[in-house]
């Protein structure tokens, strides 16, 4: 008999959502394996950052609920990369602790693996004193000086430390940040089906149903074997078509042929994308190349300051005619006003962005000169100082929005539309990315320690 | 002539990473996708001369097994850093949709 894994993906990421008939219908199919992405980079560096979820806590409880049943009723394995949407210890730790309820609440018993994904700092400095670090995307090198003002670091786990836990039995296993594909890979790899067929299946069931359409956040089944897989939608309103497949094929990677993951590349160049019905694809053709040197990407934000913000519009030609004068007029007002209370130039950033000229695409918009009716503005302060102090200087900025005179002005009550009482909101900490580097490991499970309990 | 917007079955941006940007147009047969290789546009110089990047930092792509063609380049501002005007980089492809492609 031809050697097979059937995989079961329920959503893109945990707490997307997705309907109970779709996993219903996965479930009729037999697979050998459920899983579901807990996160990704995508959302920006807050959730690293801050340690919370990118995912509401209550919209994960419904879908690890739906998911635990499942897996723990048929006695096959569930598995989650990246929980809690950063993957670094507390967002492991929120999901952990659902998990924990769930079984408890629902008379579900079975033994949990933990991964845990996020690095001391002690550590990646010895890797970066060792040479072993380097930076990806043209960032700078990595120094212990960056490490040491990083909030949170995490190393992005390949397919090795979930395959060693499910070798231990493990009838769940939640992983902090992991490469996407890799808790799939891992699945395919230890059911002994080749690297290239079980990474690509990864790179369809990271992302549950949006390799179909109508694209959606749906579940996705696919079956790996030894030279090819299979994706099919398991929700009968949505179906995958070459084209749909191809399209997904590019996702949020650099090179749609060459995709590099903790120890080797996958090269997709002579893929074929097959219909074998109105509603599945076969993708046979690619190919894995290991590398000489095994790698995983490190992920790091450091606190750049606190936001407050405001949002505003105005519907007076008479200042959409002169804004870049009145704009300037306004920001002279403010480094004053702020200075007096404080708040030197150098310790806050003052954003005033734009809707209806160059608010989405910034200076690569090639339509700037264009003459709206009305604008939209989202005022911003990022403060070094703190969060008070974000705040008062926000207040003058939208004040002098509201307030600041120009020359053949009729609307002599106010400049600006304030859709909100109050006006101003307190956005909290603000974080940029500071590591997006790679580290050489000589052994892919060495940081990623696992813990084990039994529920 | 036809334009992007009335040929294509995909175009669009997304992030690939908190520092670059990758922008993908698809064709939905292997003779439109053809075509549009055969006239040249779609090249390194195009995305540069629209993105104002410079044209070694576009790694520029044809795949033919999807009838695609991708471009990455560097985010203007990354993602989530002060003035980003978009996290997921997923509304950066309009300048592309009017480019007109002689076929």
């Amino acid at each position: 008999m031809t050697k097979e894994i059937r995989l079961l993906s329920t959503s893109a990421i945990l707490g997307y959502g997705f309907p109970e008939a779709s996993l219903k219908a996965g479930m009729d199919r037999q697979p050998h394996v459920i899983g579901v992405d807990g996160g990704s980079v995508d959302p920006g560096p807050h959730y690293l950052g801050s340690g919370k979820p990118f995912c509401s806590p209550i919209a994960i409880r419904r879908d690890l609920r739906l998911m635990l049943n499942a897996a723990v009723r048929a006695n096959i394995p569930l598995v989650i990369g990246t929980s809690g949407g950063a993957g670094g210890a507390p967002h492991l730790d929120l999901v952990a602790g659902m998990a924990r309820e769930i079984a408890a609440e629902d008379g579900l018993h079975f033994k949990m693996a933990l991964i845990q994904a996020e690095q001391d700092k002690a550590s990646v400095k010895r890797r970066v004193a060792a040479g072993r670090v380097h930076p990806l995307a043209r960032q700078p090198a990595l120094t212990a000086e960056i490490v040491d003002r990083s909030t949170r670091i995490v190393g992005m786990m390949g397919p090795e430390p979930f395959i060693e836990a499910l070798d231990a039995g493990a009838g769940v296993v939640l992983a902090g940040r992991a490469s996407d594909p890799a808790s799939w890979a891992a699945a395919a790899i230890r059911a002994g089906l080749p690297p290239a067929p079980a990474w690509y299946a990864g790179k369809m069931l990271e992302c549950g149903a949006t390799p179909s359409i109508p694209k959606g956040h749906d579940c996705l089944f696919v079956t790996v074997r030894e030279d090819h897989m299979e994706c099919e939608p398991t929700n009968p309103a949505r179906r995958c078509t070459p084209l749909s497949i191809a399209n997904h094929s590019l996702h949020e990677n650099s090179s749609p042929i060459h995709h590099i993951e903790p120890g080797g590349m996958l090269d997709t160049s002579d893929c074929r994308f097959d219909a074998v019905s109105d509603r599945a694809v076969r993708i046979s053709g690619m190919r894995w190349n290991p590398a000489s040197q095994y790698t995983v990407k490190l992920e790091g934000v450091e606190l750049a300051g606190y936001r407050s913000i405001c949002v505003c519009g105005t519907r007076d030609p008479l200042l959409i005619g002169r804004l870049d004068n009145f704009i300037a007029s306004v920001r002279a007002e403010v480094a004053t006003k702020a200075a007096a209370f404080g708040a030197s130039p150098d310790s806050y950033q003052l954003g005033i962005r734009i809707y209806g000229t160059d608010g989405v695409m910034g200076a690569r918009e090639p339509l700037r000169d264009a003459t709206p009716h009305e604008l939209g503005f989202v005022l911003e302060v990022v403060s070094q100082q703190s969060q008070e102090m974000a705040s008062a200087v926000l207040g003058m900025a939208r004040t002098n929005m509201l307030h600041t005179d120009f020359p053949g002005r009729l609307c002599r009550e106010g400049n600006m539309a304030f859709p909100f009482s109050p006006s101003d909101i307190e956005v909290g900490p603000v974080y940029r990315f500071s590591v997006y580097h790679v580290a050489e490991l000589d052994d892919p499970a060495e940081p990623f320690p696992i813990h084990y309990e039994t529920l | 002539m036809a334009l992007i917007k009335d040929v294509a079955k995909v175009c669009k941006s997304k992030n690939a990473g908190p520092f670059e940007l990758t922008i993908d147009v698809v064709f939905d047969t292997a003779e439109m996708f053809n075509r549009v290789k055969a006239t040249g546009v779609l090249c390194p110089a195009l995305f540069a001369r629209l993105y104002d990047v410079p044209e070694e930092y576009v790694l520029f792509t044809p795949y033919d097994a999807a009838f695609a063609f991708k471009a990455t380049f560097p985010r203007l501002v990354p993602a989530g850093d002060f003035g980003d005007t978009d996290v997921y980089g997923c509304q950066q492809h309009a300048p592309l949709l009017d480019v007109d492609l002689p076929i």
